[in-house]
């Protein structure tokens, strides 16, 4: 399609949609379809052709609303009142439109004016739960490639980068490198061939954002990733998306496809002289492939198993070729960028860290799902006003960055929450993960379980994670076994130093942290594992007799 | 021949090797795709050229339709694609989806992801491997986070998430397929 | 081709753009450890124990892997790196049944060799004790994965220099293991050419002749760099 056409697309398919009566959203994201989204659509679905409304009412699919732990998810009225805990039972009191059949729905109706949506800024999200992933023409008229076309038609290479350097847009894939000085790298190199690759491994235990990205706006990322080969000079992109993803796998081809039909993608975006073509690379089970070099070789078809950098993948990454790798909620920021300027975004945030964060609450919390907050939010913001406190029992940690995180204690709960300030604490932002622990976990426990992660996901390659996480795994067993010493202690300590400082890759050099915060916050729990041979959270079950 | 074989199980699964984790859409394959499983591995390669690089592109389809990587069948993908076999074994090893000896007629897959074990997955898997040990009809599998974390602990039934599971309505489940 | 100057534990040293630290230091006699390093085949950067301190760099940079830049300031040997080698190295010791005693290469075990310049009298991790298989299937050779480091040595020269690719690397983490083919026993492999490249470049015992005595098998490790200066300079032709 030329950009006429997309435009025409776009008044078209809004008209459409504001003539209907009433657009049903259903979530049938990973988590309400595991609850029987699917069934319950269809049984709305059903219920409107029976009660004749099809012609005024349509019933879409949607991604994550983020209210996970209310599924299955319902949102009536064009987007007006949410139902949680919705069953087919309820299908013909959502179909009738009639405000006084939706009664007995009334006490699982969810507020949309609580703290949980009021303080959340979502651009990420802006179209989940609002727009069908299946469907192309929903993303268009959501302005949908309009980012692209300005970009093609106004905007030159180098002034989209200028666009992203402006925004301050960090990557979110963990690490939190600037964006747009990657994509200046990139764009630098001299070379016929380069490559984009969207790193959709998430494989951090405790994380879906990305899933959720992919699950519910599937062409915002592909449309993300369109600019960014534009903007650096590549034709051809990978995704490389975790293998358990299923749904979103799915969703992904299903949006390649529509979009190479309509000339959206492939070799001549909306008729100009750009092409980029996008294709799926399925993970296969394994942490480390998260890694860019690792990720690299994976796509290659070899072990992967992280390489030593420099070079970086910007000067020498796939096939040897320069190679852009951004994670997909990195790619999903771009659209917006492009389309409300750098300056917008750069208005959102802290001085360092711009725009919004997606975190998926997990644990212990009322609220577990997906929201998207503007950078610096307090975390106490985050778990008690939007995350709806603790159900029982009493706020111990939270952990953000899983294997690679630390656990912030409840003194650090107004920290803002950006890179720095994380940092600074002892934590990470890592992907977004957020996982929220009570006064029943065990943190020597906390740290063995992420041991234990790092020991089976170290790819062996170097011998300082591939053996040392072994040791301090057996340490920390014993540990909550009872059957440790201060030797054990101070050996801990000691391993932890060799695997930050002598670690190839990222995996080996942050295996230590979940150990180092909580030996900094929560040291008397390892001395009384070791001294007296007791667990003060009541979990590990050290039996008497065992000789310590 | 036999022998080897057995040597090589016992390397992929020995020690503390993860196990391998499931995509959660399994279904049975149709009689239609069964009959004709060498041809539509054969398609696979030739759709990448044969080339190397598509290793686990060809894995994935092979196990998708094989259900497991035989030693016979990574030999078969070693010539066709000009690998040396040991580079293919030592890709499909890595990699914890691809699964070098065949599944049970059930599968169980505790996810012991963050949330999950926050929320007490150990406590299933102590169920699952008291109940199902040797001669069970279902293998007992543990995945690390399989992205359902608002639902934990979660377990992955034959393909199916069942989300917050307890100890109770994981016995349930167990009895239903008995 | 450009020379660069740089300085390596208080020593002014020169080297040509492009060559490693590593290389330019075993030059000049400075005998940086290594493991998985081994002249005339691809670096990894793998075992870590190569890893120098540069000034004015936060992190530890493995000298096989880096290039000089002319003015580097570069120590090897400092309290620092002596303690993680020494860890490293006791980690070795403890991750598989490395009993010297017992062995072939008994004296001329490049890593029992680091445990005696590193001055490790005893292991304070606690050993695995994996029960790990012996291959004598072969003609001539032996593997003892009891002895194993991991180094990958035998995979590369036989991937780079003997173009047979006989050995890979099976599973991953402390898992992992050499195998042969599709895992089949060494002596039933098609692809092997029984060159012995991999018995004469692995560090310890674990790829040996068969026939030897405890304490008796010897390596030559410098063939290698004859062989490849030679394919380099194409002197077979003449
Ligand atoms: C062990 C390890 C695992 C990682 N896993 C992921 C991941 O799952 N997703 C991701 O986007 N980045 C992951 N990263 C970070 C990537 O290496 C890389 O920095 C990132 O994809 C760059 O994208 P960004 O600049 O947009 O953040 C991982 C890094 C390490 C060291
Ligand atoms: S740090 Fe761990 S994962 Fe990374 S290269 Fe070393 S062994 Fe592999
Ligand atoms: S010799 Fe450099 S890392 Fe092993």
């Amino acid at each position: 399609m030329t950009i006429e056409e997309l435009n025409q697309t776009q008044a078209d398919e809004t008209a459409r949609q504001q003539a209907l009566d009433e657009r049903i959203y259903c979530c049938t994201a990973a988590g309400c379809i595991s609850c029987g989204a699917e069934g319950l659509r269809n049984a709305i679905t059903e219920q409107v052709k029976s009660q004749g409304r099809l012609d005024k009412v349509e019933v879409c699919g949607t991604g994550c609303m983020g209210m996970c732990s209310r599924g299955p998810l319902v949102m009536a009225a064009s987007g007006t009142a949410l139902y949680g805990n919705v069953t087919p039972s309820d299908a013909p009191a959502l179909a009738s439109g009639n405000p006084l059949d939706r009664r007995p729905l009334a006490d699982r109706q969810i507020d949309l004016n609580a703290p949980f949506f009021t303080q959340q800024v979502r651009i990420v999200l802006a179209n989940s739960g609002r727009v069908d992933p299946e469907k192309l023409t929903d993303y268009i008229a959501a302005g949908g490639y309009q980012s692209l076309a300005r970009a093609l038609t106004e905007l030159k290479p180098p002034e989209v980068i200028e666009e992203v350097k402006t925004s301050g847009l960090r990557g979110r894939g963990g690490a939190g490198y600037p964006t747009g000085l990657k994509w200046e790298l990139v764009s630098k190199q001299i070379s016929p061939t380069k490559y984009i690759v969207c790193n959709a491994d998430e494989g951090d235990p405790g994380a879906f954002m990305d899933r959720s990205v992919l699950e519910g706006d599937p062409h915002r990322v592909l449309e993300g990733m369109a600019i960014a080969g534009y903007a650096v000079g590549a034709q051809q992109g990978y995704i490389y998306v975790r293998g358990e993803y299923g749904l979103a796998i799915q969703r992904l081809q299903t949006a390649i496809k529509q979009a190479e039909r309509e000339h959206l993608l492939g070799s001549r975006i909306l008729e100009s002289g750009f092409g980029f073509r996008i294709d799926l690379r399925i993970g296969a089970g394994a942490f480390v492939c998260g890694e860019e070099t690792a990720l690299i070789a994976s796509i290659e078809g070899k072990r992967g198993q992280p390489r030593q950098r420099p070079p970086y993948p910007p000067e020498s990454g796939l096939w040897n070729q320069p190679t852009l790798i951004n994670n997909v909620e990195t790619f999903a920021n771009i659209p917006p960028i492009i389309e409300k300027g750098g300056a917008w975004f750069a208005s959102i945030g802290t001085p360092s860290s711009k725009g919004t964060k997606v975190f998926a609450l997990a644990g212990k919390i009322a609220n577990t799902g997906l929201i998207e907050v503007p950078m610096g939010t307090a975390l106490r913001t985050i778990l008690f006003d939007i995350g709806g406190g603790i159900p029982e029992g009493k706020f111990k940690a939270a952990q953000t960055g899983g294997p690679s995180g630390g656990c912030i204690p409840e003194q650090f709960l107004d920290t803002p929450v950006d890179y720095e300030s994380l940092a600074r604490i002892g934590s990470i932002m890592g992907s977004g993960g957020l996982i929220v622990m009570d006064n029943a976990s065990c943190m020597v426990d906390v740290a063995r379980f992420f041991m234990e992660f790092c020991m089976d996901e170290s790819c062996g390659k170097c011998i300082p994670c591939r053996a040392g996480t072994v040791q301090m795994h057996d340490i920390l067993r014993r540990m909550t076994l009872g059957d440790a010493s201060e030797d054990d202690l101070a050996m801990l300590e000691e391993l932890s130093g060799l695997l930050r400082e002598t670690s190839l890759c990222g995996l080996g050099q942050t295996a230590p942290n979940p150990v180092m915060s909580t030996l900094r916050y929560f040291r008397q729990e390892y001395e009384a594992h070791i001294r007296e041979r007791r667990c003060p959270a009541g979990h590990c079950r050290i039996e008497a007799g065992v000789p310590a | 021949m036999e022998e080897w074989r057995f040597a090589i199980q016992i390397a992929a699964f020995s020690g503390r090797g993860d196990p391998t984790p499931i995509a959660e859409t399994e279904k049975p394959l149709p009689a239609a795709v069964k009959d004709n499983r060498d041809k539509l591995l054969e398609r696979a390669m030739s759709r990448h050229q044969y080339s190397g690089d598509a290793l686990i592109e060809v894995l994935h389809t092979a196990q998708e339709l094989y259900g497991f990587l035989s030693p016979e069948r990574l030999k078969t993908i070693a010539r066709k694609l000009r690998l040396p076999p040991s580079r293919v074994l030592g890709v499909a090893s890595f990699y914890h989806f691809f699964s070098l000896e065949p599944k049970g007629e059930h599968t169980m897959v505790v996810c012991l992801g963050t949330a999950c074990y926050v929320a007490g997955a150990l406590g299933l898997v102590e169920v699952l491997q008291r109940r199902c040990g040797a001669g069970s009809k279902v293998s007992v599998q543990t995945a690390r986070c399989i992205g359902s974390c608002g639902l934990a602990p979660a377990v992955i039934a034959d393909g199916k998430i069942l989300a917050r599971v307890t100890k109770a309505s994981l016995g349930a489940e167990l009895d239903r397929i008995g | 081709m450009s020379v660069k100057t740089l300085e390596i534990d208080g020593k002014m040293l020169t080297g040509v753009a492009g060559e490693t630290i590593f290389s330019v230091a075993w030059n000049k006699g400075i005998r940086i450890p290594r493991l998985c390093h081994i002249g005339g085949i691809s670096d990894v950067g793998a075992c870590r124990l190569c890893l120098v301190e540069i000034e004015g760099q936060k992190k530890l940079q493995a000298s096989c892997l880096t290039p000089v830049e002319e003015g580097m300031v570069v120590h090897t040997d400092t309290p620092k790196l002596r303690a993680h080698r020494r860890l490293i190295v006791e980690l070795l010791f403890a991750e598989r049944n490395h009993i010297c005693s017992v062995c072939v290469m008994n004296g001329d075990c490049e890593l029992q060799e680091l445990a005696t310049e590193l001055g490790i009298d005893h292991v304070r991790v606690r050993y695995q004790f994996p029960s790990l298989p012996v291959d004598l299937t072969h003609e001539r050779f032996g593997l003892d994965h009891n002895r194993c480091i991991l180094c990958t040595r035998c995979i590369r020269v036989c991937d780079e220099v003997e173009g047979a690719h006989t050995w890979d690397m099976l599973g991953r983490g402390t898992n992992s293991r050499v195998i042969s083919d599709l895992g089949e026993p060494w002596g039933a492999s098609d692809s092997c050419t029984s060159c012995g490249k991999c018995v004469q470049v692995c560090p310890t015992g674990a790829l040996f002749a068969k026939g030897k005595a405890v304490g008796e098998m010897r390596k030559d490790r410098t063939f290698l760099k004859y062989i490849v200066t030679a394919r380099e300079k194409k002197q077979w032709i003449e």
